[in-house]
């Protein structure tokens, strides 16, 4: 075997192992960059504080971000700081253990209400609460459109879309 | 789960198959160049090493397939790569006839490691059910601890007492007891940790323990010392300590622990140094290993430290290349010093890759750690995963010069096979792990990603049992048929 031969057999073996160390490391990725959690948000000051109950346009909605919102937060009620990334499939809350957000809460259903996205654009509805789902004082009937940054009473909770 | 029905939309692992090929294919092109370059040929016995490993690899792989669908596919093929690279290393310095250096027996037991792995990964269906055998986890690590110092069983090889022989095989008995000791703290610490956590007064901003909670962390420091003085082994005293302080920290997340595990480690190393000639004379070499006196001392000097560092330094950025280094001369370059060797011929680029693969291994185990849904599996999984993190500082640190050297091997490419089978062990447990961290759950808890739809489960499930810190505030599973182990997960899922 030449020299040379073997000079490119040396750096090509060492090229070959970072190959690998590179192709592990982008399939950790995804994993990396899974879901944000509520912990790493948590501590957030916009999310510390109650949020009014929720007007449309009470608090200060947040410009949607490109591409839409892309996680449902709880920001009043006992499950404060919770964060939900958004799929296309919708997001449905209620105290049934079946419910994406599960609340441990008297004064919601068991399926409450699902929030649910359609012709990018984003629905919510009531699935025939005893309490009712609210915008402000204006209960759901139906289903309407929803904004990011406005707050959906559940219950104790309110729940809004993010960017 | 029912026994060997892969379920519906697991995984296919195709990222694991690839990156196995890689990996054979860097130990296959690590032998095929020892070979060229030493013998003009394919060195002997290529064919067999190379089926043999892949087949063993692949038999791992459908394996966690029927097993273990959701268990992480990278830790695998990294350890497939470690391991064949070490394969091709040993392989390499048995044909230059290097005393003690023995491939085929290398081979034999990583076919024994692999096979063990599988078996554990098939029996163990849920880590969970090691939490049973807490105390006589401790009981068999304090054995195996114990079992070099019986006379007769034990024998002193190259000053450290920490082999035993049975029927012509020799063992590290400590290796084994790593586990037995992870398994035994897991357990420990999750059905204590909150006292450990909660009761004691703040001091200077630490909160430090009780008195009395004290009582286990002195006695594993008690063992450790022994295991220093009657068994003159550094590396396995300091590898025991480290586990225990890791994991207390992992369970109660009091970093008072850590203050006090660094102060009576001090404090005994002092001790030890002061008392015990064999620990002075590692630190002496540590501190000056060209010291011409010390080079030339005929045991326990620094000639194998010093033959190390030159091997590394000749092997530079890119290495020598495979078969074109000095293994011959230095000690021990097919075990303890086989980070040396592999510097020579790959260079810091090849070093500097294998470390990144341990990185990865340990990340993963930390990673699922953080994943899994029980308190045990928690710990079991953090402490496996920092007690291969500790053991690797401490080689690599030893040789390298960064703290003295000690006598543990690298886990996966020393030859020596109670390393190579404890660590394969520890590699199926760690997958078991985390195949239960990434599976689905079928039990939602509060706060939750439940699967958003049933079709969903495959695709949407790997991240919920990353998504566990979510797992709010209280004690939302208990109400819900929850296990008390899921119970257990939901409180301490919190952070706090």
């Amino acid at each position: 075997m030449s020299e040379l031969t073997f000079t490119l057999l040396r750096l090509g073996y060492l090229v070959l192992l970072w190959v690998f160390v590179l192709s592990a490391v982008a399939v950790l990725r995804r994993d990396l960059a899974g879901p944000r959690t509520a912990s790493s948000r948590r501590r957030r000051p916009e999310l510390a504080g109650p949020a009014p109950a929720a007007a449309p346009g009470g608090g200060a909605p947040r410009a949607p971000q490109r591409g839409g919102p892309s996680r449902l937060v709880v920001v009043a009620g006992p499950l404060t700081g919770t964060t939900i990334p958004l799929t296309s499939s919708g997001v449905l809350i209620g105290r049934a253990p079946s419910c994406t957000l599960v609340l441990d809460d008297d004064y919601s259903s068991s399926r409450h209400a699902r929030i649910f996205p359609q012709g990018g654009q984003w629905f919510v509805e009531d699935l025939g609460s005893t309490n009712g789902t609210y915008i402000g004082e204006e209960r759901v009937q139906g289903i309407i459109p929803l904004a990011p940054g406005v707050g959906v009473q559940i219950g104790q909770s309110v729940v809004e879309l993010q960017g | 789960m029912t026994a060997l029905r892969p379920e519906e939309n697991a995984p296919a692992r195709i990222a694991e198959a690839v990156l196995l090929v890689i990996a054979l294919a860097l130990g296959m092109g690590g032998m095929w160049m020892v070979g060229y370059s030493l013998e003009d040929g394919l060195p002997e016995g290529f064919w067999t090493y190379t089926i043999v490993l892949a087949a063993l690899a692949f038999t791992a792989h459908i394996v966690l397939r029927l097993r273990a669908p959701y268990a992480d596919q990278v830790i695998l093929p990294a350890v497939v790569l470690l391991n064949s690279v070490s394969m091709a290393m040993i392989l390499r310095q048995d044909l230059v006839d290097i005393r003690g250096a023995n491939a085929s027996r290398h081979l034999m037991w990583t076919a024994l490691g692999i096979i063990v792995a599988c078996v554990v990964i098939f029996v163990i269906r849920d880590h969970r059910s090691l939490r049973r055998l807490t105390y006589t986890a401790m009981i068999v690590g304090i054995v195996l601890v114990v079992l070099p110092l019986i006379p007769g069983l034990g024998q002193e090889v190259n000053g450290a007492k920490i082999w035993i022989y049975i029927g012509g095989f020799s063992l590290q008995p400590a290796e084994f007891a790593k586990i037995a000791f992870a398994v035994f703290f897991a357990g420990y610490l999750v059905a204590n940790r909150d006292t450990l956590a909660l009761a004691g007064k703040k001091f200077m901003g630490l909160q430090l323990p009780r008195l009395r909670d004290l009582g286990p962390i002195l006695i594993v420091w008690a063992v450790s010392l022994a295991v220093l003085i009657g068994e003159k082994d550094l590396g396995t005293s300091l590898l025991f300590f480290g586990l225990f302080v890791g994991m207390l920290y992992l369970a109660t997340d009091r970093v008072g622990w850590i203050v006090i595990g660094l102060v009576m480690f001090a404090a005994g190393a002092v001790v030890a140094w002061s008392i015990f000639s064999h620990v002075q004379g590692r630190v002496d070499v540590w501190l000056d290993p060209l010291n011409a006196e010390l080079y030339d001392r005929d045991f326990g000097g620094s000639y194998q430290i010093v033959q190390g560092m030159f091997a590394m330094a000749y092997g530079g950025m890119f290495g020598a290349g495979w078969g074109e280094g000095y293994p011959q001369y230095v000690p021990f370059a097919f075990s303890d010093f086989i980070y040396a060797a592999l510097g020579e011929e790959l260079g810091l680029t090849g070093l500097l890759a294998i470390l990144l693969i341990y990185l990865v291994i340990v990340q993963r185990g930390l990673r699922h750690a953080i994943g899994v849904r029980d308190g045990f599996g928690k710990l079991l999984a953090g402490g496996l995963a920092f007690v291969m993190a500790l053991q690797l500082f401490v080689v690599v640190g030893g040789i390298t010069r960064i703290i003295p050297l000690t006598g543990l091997t690298l886990p996966f490419m020393a030859q020596g096979g109670s390393s190579l089978l404890a660590n394969w062990i520890v590699i199926a447990l760690m997958l078991r792990i985390s195949d239960a961290a990434r599976r689905p759950s079928s039990l939602p808890t509060r706060g939750a990603l439940a699967d958003p739809a049933p079709a969903m489960v495959g695709g949407g499930a790997i991240e919920v049992g990353g998504g566990s810190p979510v797992q709010a505030e209280t004690d939302a599973g208990a109400g819900r048929g929850a296990t008390p182990d899921d119970a257990t997960q939901i409180v301490r899922g919190v952070d706090r």
